[in-house]
């Protein structure tokens, strides 16, 4: 039983997203970046004039901004290879049976519109570059709550969209931020009114079906004082040779008091370089909760942030990624406090197999003045073979004196003993390693509804059997 | 029933990679129904004998044969032989962060079953909540994870929770009394028995240094195992004499016959 052959077995990276959908297009921008194709973006869209004078100002910045050279390898991501912008239909719907039957199919293939009438308060669907579906059941819209595609949002609340578009993320934050601000097409729009509590999820799900696409999807979310409210995203794209590029951004404004948990499953083709910018502002005894779940991509950067701005906010960031045979999971979170008595808490779990490689990337920073700030990071690796690898660059940087501030990290390998055990308890090799990675993944499996916790398992390849209760 | 349960026959065991041989020719038989301790000083390979049974794969038998109810087990894949019958309570068990002993233990039963055959969740509970009040343990011990946190009497505890849960027919029990106080022994050793009661095919083959657990589990016969063989079988008055004289008889009488 070489250590090896275990992990051979396993079949964790099959991929049962990969299928295409004959579609025609309605408009498809040529290939590349370029300012026409930017102006394009925001003439399709039937834009304010001060959005494309945006665009174009983040387009200098994008340019003018060196690639990273730090995080995943980004080489074989060829720019003039990609498509930015195509339009997929005429117009978004507010019912399954109004969208065109092949992106429907899609969806429903991909499970979408059951899980919406079971489970969801709303549910986004974005194909290539524009949502096709956004809708939001009834209840909710009756107490002012908005979940609309970005686009929506711009045009029907145009004063509440330009107070807070871009206030947590500014273009000149990243150079993918920056690429985002110019060219970003689809994502939600969604403001939870004071006092509202939204107790099941909001769920958009981003579908890229062409090659050689790039999907640039941009969210603003405004969770008003003492409101609560949880989104959650999901990902896939069929898997071809040349590559793919996903790049959004989410700007998430958490006011007094509320509360709001965004949470991602990405599983993009193995094709994907996904590089998104996540950022929550939290007030004042508000808390944001992000569970970042990167299981696909061949690279992804992503450190979701919280910046606490307000007196007694928290911020957490559970985050699991697995990296198999030649990805490179680039993840983590940020923890910036700013303010008095604010406590984060970072939790990075990572598995890695075959040549597949797991960084965690994290920022804990504590301004002068953040008095009794608390923060804690824990970050776990686990490591399926030998050629797998695992690597953590935690950054801290502390201006205050009164902060405590604590960094665990561990790396285990599966091991022999612990595949024995099980084995002679009658599980079969891939059962007792599936059974021994769910058991890695159970606390972020935990925090997440029961639909999603199974869907997490399932991504993953592992059964659900009884792993809850 | 023609077959024994366990028929060790001129066990030659090495350790991976190497070239030392631990078990040097070791022959036992354990019948349906039997209890057998398997007694001797440290590093005599008592361990190493119930962990070849059950399929560690650091221990590769050399010479010899192992037949479990007559079918060779050498043959048989560990998680094979588990769900055969054959169950090893581990002197140290390995911890399983993140998954419960019930999810584990539901798993480990619906091992190898086909889909239609697999046990309903109310049997389970039934047979879990059985096995919780044999040991004396309470009902949210099975929400734990496995072996994560536990005491050394937790583990053994737990080893021997399993037992009554997976129900073999064959037990290897490794040192399950070391590290173990007076009352948790007790109830240990209490709960081997009934689940010897309720199952009356069921084998055990007992590892132990001390005679202490002897006296609460009794056995049919007794052999003791100095480096690499069994030197001496008989009947439970064996452990008491060890207990009174220690092992240094045995070697002093078996010297002239190895040499």
């Amino acid at each position: 039983m070489p250590a090896n052959e275990t992990v051979e077995e396993l079949n964790l990276d099959d991929y049962q997203y990969d299928f295409v959908t004959k579609d025609e297009p309605v408009y498809k921008a040529e290939k590349g970046l370029s300012e026409d194709v930017v102006r394009q973006i925001s003439y399709h869209k039937e834009e304010p004039e001060w959005m494309l004078d945006y665009r174009l100002n983040a387009l200098e910045i994008f340019n003018s901004k060196p690639m990273p050279d730090w995080g995943a390898d980004l080489s074989d991501l060829n720019l003039d290879e990609i498509y930015f912008y195509l339009r997929p239909a005429d117009r978004m719907e507010r019912s399954w049976d109004d969208v065109d039957d092949e992106i429907k199919e899609t969806f429903e293939r991909l499970g979408i519109p059951e899980a919406e009438r079971e489970t969801l308060a709303g549910v986004g669907a974005q194909y290539e570059s524009e949502m096709v579906y956004h809708s939001l059941k009834e209840q909710w819209e009756e107490q002012g709550v908005v979940f609309e595609s970005i686009e929506d949002g711009l045009q029907m609340y145009p004063d509440l969209f330009k107070e807070h578009f871009s206030t947590v993320i500014p273009p000149n934050d990243n150079k993918f931020a920056a690429l985002n601000s110019a060219v970003w097409s689809g994502g939600s729009f969604v403001y939870i009114p004071k006092g509202v509590d939204v107790d099941i999820p909001l769920q958009a799900y981003f579908r890229v079906n062409a090659e050689q696409m790039g999907q640039f999807e941009r969210t603003l979310i405004i969770a008003e004082e003492g409101s609560k409210a949880h989104y959650i995203e999901g990902c896939t794209a069929p898997v071809y040779s040349t590559e793919s590029f996903h790049s959004g951004v989410i700007e998430i404004v958490v006011k007094e008091n509320a509360h709001f948990q965004y949470t991602t499953i990405q599983n993009w083709a193995n094709n994907m370089f996904n590089l998104v910018t996540q950022r929550a502002k939290v007030h004042s005894n508000a808390k944001m909760e992000w569970l970042d779940g990167n299981l696909g991509s061949k690279a992804t950067m992503k450190y979701p942030s919280c910046f606490l701005v307000g007196e007694g906010a928290h911020g957490s960031v559970l985050s699991v990624a697995y990296a198999g045979d030649g990805q490179h999971q680039d993840t983590g979170g940020k923890v910036i406090h700013a303010a008095p008595n604010t406590t984060s808490q970072i939790t990075s779990k990572s598995i890695s197999k075959g040549t597949g490689r797991s960084s965690y990337r994290g920022l804990c920073q504590v301004y002068e003045g953040a008095e009794n700030s608390k923060s804690n990071v824990e970050c776990d690796a686990l490591l399926l073979s030998e050629t797998s690898r695992t690597d953590t660059y935690p950054y801290i940087d502390i201006d205050e004196n009164q902060a405590t501030i604590g960094h665990e990290a561990t790396v285990s390998k599966v091991g022999e003993e612990q595949l024995f055990y099980l084995m002679s308890r009658g599980l079969d090799e891939e059962e007792a390693m599936a059974m021994i990675v769910r058991g890695f993944i159970e606390p972020i499996a935990k925090k997440l509804p029961l639909e999603y916790a199974i869907e997490l398992n399932r991504l993953i390849e592992l059964e659900m059997e009884g792993s809850v209760g | 029933m023609a077959d024994k349960l366990l028929e060790v026959r001129d066990l030659h065991v090495t350790v991976e990679d190497e070239d030392i041989e631990i078990l040097k020719g070791v022959d036992l038989e354990v019948d349906h129904g039997e209890i057998h301790a398997l007694m001797g000083p440290n590093g005599s390979g008592k361990s190493t004998l119930a962990k070849l049974i059950s399929g560690h794969p650091s221990f590769i038998a050399s010479r010899g044969e192992v037949l479990y109810e007559g079918d060779d087990v050498l043959e048989m894949e560990p998680d094979e032989r588990a769900r055969a019958g054959v169950f090893m309570a581990f002197q140290y068990p390995s911890e399983i962060p993140g998954v419960s002993i019930s999810n584990f233990l539901r798993t480990a039963i619906n091992a190898g079953r086909d889909e239609e055959d697999e046990i309903s969740v109310f049997d389970f509970r039934k047979r879990l909540k059985d096995a919780l009040e044999l040991l004396d343990m309470d009902e949210s011990f099975a929400d734990r994870y496995v072996n994560d946190g536990f005491s050394g009497g937790e583990k053994k505890r737990n080893e021997i929770l399993q037992m009554a849960v997976l129900q073999p027919t064959l037990a290897l029990l490794d040192e399950t009394d070391s590290g173990l106080d007076i009352d948790a022994l007790k109830v240990v050793a209490d709960g081997v028995n009934r689940i010897g009661d309720q199952n009356q095919d069921l084998g055990v083959l007992l590892i132990t240094h001390y005679q202490r657990i002897l006296n609460y589990i009794e056995p049919d016969r007794v052999h003791v195992m100095i480096d690499g063989k069994i030197v001496e079988s008989g009947g439970p008055e064996l452990a008491e004499q060890l207990e009174e004289q220690g092992y240094d008889w045995l070697r002093e009488e078996k010297e002239p016959v190895s040499a």
